[in-house]
C-alpha cells in the first residue's frame, strides 16, 4: 500500500519536525507529552510494518467495502460539458470517510496497548465510525460531542449508543466540535495511560495530521489507479472536496500534491456568507494561531480568542482547518472556495434528482462549487463524495423543494 | 534579582500561591483580589489571562475565564489595570495562560509590558519545551521573565532534569494526571511527591492542580517548597458579597 510513501522530500506535505511550511508542531501541554511522544516516535514504523498493513487492507477491504467505486457521473458530466467523477466515499460502511481513518488508529491503539477510546464528532460520523471500530474490536468508547450537535444529528447519536458507545454532550462555548475536541483532549489529560483519542480529522498536534492524511489516502491511492483504468491517465485536471478540519481532502489530494499539473480545489463552508458574521470559511477569515495543539489557520479575535463559526453542517463547523490545509493555502498549492448554506442546499438537491444520489451536507458543498470552476471540455474532474446524506435528512427535509 | 528567586531565597517556610483568573468576577476586581492576597498572608499570585478554549482546565476555571471575557478582559486591559501596581504590591506575580492570546499580542511587546508592570514569571502550559528553547527563550531572558513549565507524575526523570535546567523561578509539579480542579485524593501522590523531592531539583517545586484546603495544601508541603491554589479559590470569590473578607478567611484557613 501506499499509505506510507516517504514524502520526505515533499514541498508540501510534512518535515521531519511535524510542520508544513510555518504551520503544525505539538502545543501540547506537558500532560500530553508521554502520548503524543509515544506516537511520533512509533506512527510511522507500525504503519510500515507488514502485519500492521496487511490487517489494515484487509479491514478496508472485507470490513468497510473497498475500494470505493469511481462513478463517472453522467448527467451531472453533460451539466457542466466535462467528465465528472465521484469517488464514493458514501458506500463506505458506516456512510463516510471517517471509517478509513477510525479502522487505521484502532490497529494503532492495540499495538500501543491501550484499552480505552476517546473521541469527539461533529455530525457524528467520525462518532458512529469510532463507536464501530470499537465494537469490532471489543474496547470501551466515549465519544464528545456539542449539545448543539446532537440536537441536529439525532440519528447518528441513537447509532453511537446502538454499537455500545457512551456519548457525553459537550456544553462549553458553542456546544459544537471545537467544544467536542477541547473535552476530548482534558479527558486525554485525565486518562493518559490506558487511552488511545482517535481524533477525525487532520487536526491537532504532530503527527496526527500526517497520521490522519496518510490513513485516508487510500482515497487517493485508489483513484489514481481506477482513473488510469478508465481513461488511461491517472491524473485528472482537478480533484475537489470539502473541508473541515480537511480529512477527506487529505485523503483526496494525498498522492496529488507533488502532482502540479493536478489543480488542487477545497471548499470550505461560507455559511450565510462569508462575510455575514455566520461562517466557517477558515482560509478567508481566519489568521495564523494555535487551535488544538496545532499552529494553523483560525478564526479568531483581535486578542486571540477562537471564534464561534457556523455552518448548516455540523461536520464543516470548525474555526480551524488543519495544517497541510493552511500550507497548501498560503503557497497557492490549492484553491480554496467556499458555498453557502443555500448552495449546498441547492447542491444536494442538484445530485439527488441528476444522479440519484442524496449526498451530506459537508460533501455537497464540494459539489455546489462545480460551477465556480472554469471549467474545458474534455476535463476530467475528480469530486469526493465524502459522505452520504442520509444522517441530514432533518434538514433536507425543512427545506425540501 | 526577581521577587520569586527573592521570594525563595528569604522565606524560610512553604509558599502559598494563589491562582485567580483576571477579570473575575468582576473585571475590575483583579488588583483587589491582588492586594488583599498579600495583606491576608498570600506568598505569591498566578493571575490568569482568561483564553476561550482552556485546554488544561477544568470546569471552575473555564466558567471564570469565559465570565472574565464576557467581563471584557483581554491582555491590553489586563496590562492598563496592573499599570502603578508595583506601588502597592511586593509580593511576585505571574500571568499564566495559553500561548494563543499572547501570540496575537505579540510576544516581544508581551515581554516588554510584563517588564514594565513588574510581572516576574510566566506559564503557558501549551509552550512546548523545543519551541521555548528555540524561539522563546531569548526573548523572556532579555526581559527578566521567569519561565515556569509543568512536570506531571507521566514525565520521565530524564525530561524532569530538562525541564528543570530550562525552569526559571520554580518548577510547576502537577499533583496528578488532570485537568484543574479534579478532588483526587492527594494520599496516593506521596510516592510521586517524594520521589521528585529525592531529585533535588536546581529550583524550588510548587505543587498545584487540586490543592482545595488544609489537608491538601500540608500534603503537597511536606515533599515540596509550597503549593498552588486555583479551582477552590475562583470557587470560594465566585459569589461573594464580601471580597476582601472572603479571601481573608480562605487564607486564613490554609496558613492556620
Ligand atoms: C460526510 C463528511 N464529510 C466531510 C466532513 C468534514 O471533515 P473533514 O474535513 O475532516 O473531511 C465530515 C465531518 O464530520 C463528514 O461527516
Amino acid at each position: 500500500m501506499d499509505i506510507t510513501i516517504d514524502t520526505s522530500h515533499s514541498k508540501y506535505h510534512v518535515n521531519k519536525k511535524g510542520y508544513y511550511g510555518h504551520f503544525g508542531g505539538a502545543y501540547i501541554p506537558e500532560m500530553l507529552y508521554p502520548n503524543v511522544a509515544e506516537l511520533q516516535e512509533k506512527y510511522l514504523e507500525i504503519m510500515r510494518d507488514p502485519a500492521f498493513l496487511s490487517a489494515f487492507e484487509q479491514l478496508l477491504k472485507d470490513y468497510v467495502g473497498r475500494p470505493s467505486p469511481l462513478y463517472l457521473a453522467k448527467r451531472l458530466s453533460e451539466k457542466y460539458g466535462v467528465d465528472i467523477y465521484l469517488k464514493r466515499e458514501d458506500l463506505n460502511h458506516t456512510g463516510a470517510h471517517k471509517i478509513n481513518n477510525t479502522i487505521g488508529q484502532i490497529l494503532l491503539a492495540k499495538r500501543l496497548g491501550k484499552k480505552r477510546i476517546i473521541a469527539e464528532t461533529g455530525a457524528g460520523q467520525h462518532g458512529v465510525a469510532t463507536a464501530t471500530v470499537c465494537a469490532l474490536m471489543g474496547m470501551e468508547c466515549v465519544v464528545y460531542m456539542g449539545s448543539v450537535d446532537i440536537q441536529r444529528q439525532a440519528p447518528n447519536v441513537a447509532r453511537m449508543k446502538m454499537l455500545g458507545a457512551t456519548v457525553v454532550p459537550a456544553t462549553s462555548g458553542s456546544k459544537t466540535l471545537k467544544d467536542a475536541t477541547n473535552e476530548a483532549i482534558r479527558d486525554w489529560i485525565n486518562n493518559p495511560v490506558d487511552t488511545h483519542y482517535i481524533i477525525g480529522s487532520v487536526v491537532g498536534p504532530h503527527p496526527y495530521p500526517d497520521m490522519v492524511a496518510r490513513f485516508q489516502s487510500v482515497i487517493s491511492e485508489e483513484i489514481r489507479r481506477q482513473l488510469k483504468e478508465k481513461t488511461g491517465k491517472s491524473n485528472p485536471d482537478y480533484v475537489m472536496a470539502c473541508v473541515g478540519g480537511g480529512s477527506n481532502a487529505a485523503g483526496t489530494f494525498f498522492h496529488f500534491v507533488d502532482e502540479e499539473d493536478v489543480r488542487l480545489i477545497a471548499v470550505e463552508a461560507a455559511g450565510k456568507g462569508v462575510h455575514s458574521g455566520y461562517s466557517a470559511a477558515t482560509s478567508q477569515l481566519g489568521r495564523m494561531g494555535v487551535i488544538h495543539a496545532s499552529k494553523t489557520l483560525l478564526m479568531q479575535t483581535e486578542d486571540g480568542q477562537i471564534v464561534e463559526p457556523h455552518s448548516i453542517s455540523a461536520g464543516l463547523d470548525y474555526p480551524g482547518v488543519g495544517p497541510l490545509h493552511a500550507h497548501l493555502f498560503e503557497t497557492g498549492r490549492a484553491t480554496f472556495l467556499s458555498a453557502t448554506d443555500d448552495e449546498a442546499l441547492e447542491a444536494a438537491y442538484e445530485l439527488s434528482r441528476l444522479e440519484g444520489i442524496i449526498p451530506a451536507l459537508e460533501s455537497a458543498h464540494a459539489i455546489a462549487k462545480l460551477k465556480d470552476l472554469s471549467l474545458q471540455p474534455g476535463q476530467v474532474v475528480v469530486v469526493c463524495l465524502s459522505g452520504r446524506g442520509d444522517k441530514d435528512m432533518e434538514t433536507y427535509i425543512k427545506h425540501l423543494k | 534579582m526577581n521577587r520569586i528567586d527573592q521570594l525563595f531565597r528569604d522565606k524560610p517556610g512553604h509558599i502559598l500561591n494563589i491562582y485567580c483568573t483576571a477579570g473575575f468576577p468582576a473585571l475590575n476586581d483583579t488588583l483587589t483580589i491582588v492586594e488583599t492576597l498579600q495583606k491576608s498572608g498570600a506568598d505569591m499570585v498566578e493571575l490568569g489571562m482568561p483564553f476561550s478554549d482552556p485546554l488544561a482546565d477544568g470546569p471552575v476555571i473555564q466558567d471564570s475565564s469565559t465570565r472574565a471575557i464576557a467581563n471584557g478582559m483581554r491582555i491590553s486591559v489586563l496590562f492598563e489595570q496592573l499599570k502603578g501596581f508595583r506601588e502597592r504590591v511586593s509580593l511576585p506575580v505571574v500571568l499564566m495562560g495559553y500561548l494563543n492570546p499572547v501570540l496575537q499580542f505579540g510576544v516581544e511587546e508581551f515581554c516588554k509590558k510584563c517588564a514594565e508592570t513588574g510581572i516576574d514569571g510566566l506559564i503557558l502550559p501549551d509552550l512546548p519545551m523545543d519551541e521555548y528553547e528555540n524561539e522563546y527563550r531569548q526573548i523572556f531572558d532579555k526581559y527578566g521573565l521567569h519561565f515556569i513549565f509543568l512536570v506531571t507524575p507521566e514525565t520521565s526523570e530524564a525530561r524532569i532534569r530538562k525541564i528543570d535546567s530550562l525552569s526559571k523561578g520554580f518548577v510547576y509539579a502537577v499533583s496528578s494526571s488532570s485537568t484543574t480542579g479534579k478532588d483526587k485524593d492527594m494520599s496516593g501522590q506521596q510516592a510521586y511527591f517524594a520521589r521528585l523531592q529525592a531529585m533535588k531539583l536546581k529550583n524550588p517545586v510548587l505543587i498545584g492542580f487540586g490543592i482545595r484546603d488544609k489537608a491538601t495544601f500540608e500534603a503537597a508541603c511536606a515533599h515540596s517548597n509550597g503549593a498552588i491554589i486555583g479551582s477552590a479559590f475562583v470557587k470560594a470569590i465566585e459569589n461573594s458579597a464580601n471580597l476582601q473578607q472572603t479571601i481573608q478567611e480562605f487564607v486564613e484557613k490554609i496558613k492556620a
